[in-house]
């Protein structure tokens, strides 16, 4: 592990009286995939809002190379730090490319607002993305696949060191949930950033991520490679899930195999009564 | 290689340092937009109870003519014009200030309180003052909006304003303030009634240069000031998580937006009363025949100072002796052309 530039300390946040994350360290290493999972309500989303300075803390710090985020310009942490929300809503008309351009909103201001670099990147980002074909396309006529890659696509024209992703394949079917994390996949190894996404698939987590943090009621459980924090008693204590846990047999990472309820019931005895 | 950039109708723009992106669609609209608007104008000018041809109209205003055809287009017509073009042109812009960072298609000046805010004011001075207090009208009107535009905003703040807070209370607030009006109105003589109600319609009946004056000048600040703005409006459209991860603070930039935008509708209701629609109507339709995400600030002031003039023009043709206030126009104009192009665009949508 070379470090860590972006780092939690002693994190309290809350919605109002609802403290959902409290006491939380966390240190995001540098240059790899990070997946955070846990169950609903745990403060995994409400974690990665906070670290992407969109959360303000009630107590501890988030420090972006050592410095309180909130104390540093957001413009200048918008060119380090990128962040795409659960569900993010992009005005009517808007085209893939318009949306794309507006990736390139931290580089610019009001009397340069496009700039040959920004073209270049943007070409680049669309490319990259795969999307060439479909830039003159509204966003709102998109697949759901289509569409978290055009946001994927804005993220990349941001050119940020850091990417923070929540639940990037919410509503997606298994083709396309693949399809966007090999996209993610291939950001962390083609250009070297650094990624934490908010999963709720934890047989993909463990494929694409290199380091898996599991939270439970606001706190970190387990941090480490897939292999460490997917074992039986965590998956018992987290997610309150029986579960075998074998290798996977394509990638030979951790494959979590639920065991269905049903089945563990005596015979002779209804299911649902005890 | 140069990367092929789409949509391709973009051309990038530079400007000493500015530098830009522009679609070639509004350019094109823009261009159609200033010289319908520039016939319209001539057009006005010449017409009147003493007609002037649209040679000798130009030729007037480019400092020739005769003493009697500058004394008319000049002192008489000019003032009335120009206040028609800057009253359109600020009222657009403010109304596409308005809906795009309410996200709102729906949003105007109105649920900002300006509107509203200025009757009050201006009602308020006729009912009360009489016809002695008549100079004082525009300023009561100007003061009336900008409270109840600060009221507003200080009611919907919670810890930061967002747009559809404001859109709400926006409109609670100018119920209460429509219940002022109306108790000025009931309470008021017949004949200060009258001048109330035909201010409340919005006319440009009557301008002079004391008016144009102060008008041009504060739009000479406002509109580069709104069109600099667009910078931040593009981050705003999305919503605030998006908007901040790009780097936008927030709360400043809606701010600066809001102040933009009730100070230009402040300014044109104070100049010719509320002048129904404008800012509504014409942002939706400028959006609809440019295309995009949002209303073009720039073709919305040239369409919105040529609906105004169109309506105003209007208004003196079809009730030659007894003019219709050009608010009433706008609303007969404005409000059919909407619904048709809303029809048609869902017609497209759904087939």
């Amino acid at each position: 592990m070379t470090g860590s530039r972006l780092r939690a300390r002693g994190l309290r946040l809350a919605y109002g009286d609802d403290v959902v994350v409290d006491g939380l360290d966390l240190d995001v290493p540098d240059g790899a995939v990070t997946a955070v999972v846990g169950p609903n309500g745990c403060g995994k989303s409400t974690m990665l809002r906070a670290l992407g300075r969109l959360h303000p803390p009630r107590a501890g710090e988030v420090l972006l190379d050592g410095r309180r985020i909130d104390r540093i310009p957001t413009r200048e942490v918008a060119r380090v730090i990128g962040l795409l929300p659960q569900s993010p809503v992009a005005p009517d008309g808007l085209t893939v490319a318009d949306l794309v351009m507006r990736g390139r909103h931290p580089h610019q201001n009001w009397f340069r607002q496009w700039s040959p670099a920004d073209q270049q990147v943007v070409a680049e980002a669309l490319e990259w993305t795969g999307l060439r074909d479909l830039a003159a396309r509204p966003v709102d006529t998109l697949s759901g696949g289509q569409r978290q890659r055009a946001w994927i696509s804005m993220a990349v024209a941001q050119g940020t060191e850091i990417m923070l992703l929540d639940e990037p394949t919410t509503y997606l079917d298994l083709t396309h949930q693949i399809d966007v994390l090999d996209l993610v996949s291939r950001l962390h190894r083609e250009r070297g950033r650094t990624i934490v996404m908010v999963l709720h698939d934890l047989n993909l987590a463990a494929r694409y991520a290199d380091r898996v943090v599991a939270m439970r009621d606001g706190r970190i459980v387990a941090q480490g490679p897939p292999a460490e924090v997917f074992t039986v008693e965590l998956l018992a204590d987290v997610f309150g899930l029986a579960a075998l846990v074998i290798p996977d047999p394509a990638t030979g990472t951790p494959l979590v195999v639920p065991l269905p309820r049903n089945n563990v019931v005596p015979p002779g005895q209804t299911p649902g009564h005890g | 290689m140069t990367p092929v950039l789409s949509p391709p109708d973009r051309r990038a723009v530079h400007a000493g340092r500015f530098s830009g992106t522009v679609s070639l669609r509004s350019m094109l609209v823009g261009a159609a937009g200033l010289v319908l608007t520039v016939i319209v104008t001539v057009l006005g000018i010449g017409h009147g109870s003493f007609t002037i041809a649209p040679g000798e109209v130009l030729d007037t205003l480019l400092g020739g003519g005769t003493a009697a055809q500058r004394l008319i287009v000049l002192d008489l017509r000019l003032p009335r014009i120009l206040t028609a073009l800057l009253v359109g042109a600020a009222l657009a812009v403010s109304g596409a200030l308005t809906q795009t960072f309410a996200r709102n298609p729906l949003a105007s000046p109105d649920v900002l309180g300006v509107t509203h805010g200025a009757s009050l004011g201006a009602v308020a001075v006729i009912v009360l003052g009489g016809g002695a207090a008549a100079g004082l009208v525009p300023i009561a009107a100007l003061a009336g909006a900008l409270i109840t535009a600060a009221l507003v905003y200080v009611l919907a703040w919670r810890r930061g304003v967002d747009g559809f807070r404001l859109v709400l209370v926006g409109i609670g607030v100018g119920e209460v303030v429509t219940a002022g009006v109306s108790w000025f109105l009931v309470r008021a003589e017949v004949v200060d009634a009258t001048r109330a109600t035909i201010w409340l319609n919005g006319s440009v009946a009557g301008a002079e240069w004391d008016q144009v004056r102060p008008l041009a000048l504060g739009l000479a600040v406002l509109l580069p000031l709104a069109v600099a703005t667009t910078f931040t409006l593009q981050a705003l459209q999305f919503d605030d998580d998006v908007a901040q991860s790009l780097g936008v603070r927030l709360q400043t930039a809606r701010l600066a937006v809001v102040l933009t935008a009730v100070a230009l509708a402040a300014a044109a209701v104070a100049a010719a009363g509320p002048i129904e629609f404008v800012a509504f109507v014409v942002p939706q339709v400028a959006l609809r025949l440019c295309g995009g995400s949002r209303p073009p600030l720039v073709v919305s002031a040239i369409l919105g100072a040529l609906l105004v003039i169109v309506a105003d023009l209007a208004a003196r043709l079809a009730l030659p002796e007894r003019e219709l206030p050009v608010g009433l126009v706008t609303a007969m104009v404005g409000a059919p052309y909407l619904l048709w192009l809303l029809i048609r665009t869902n017609r497209r949508v759904s087939a």
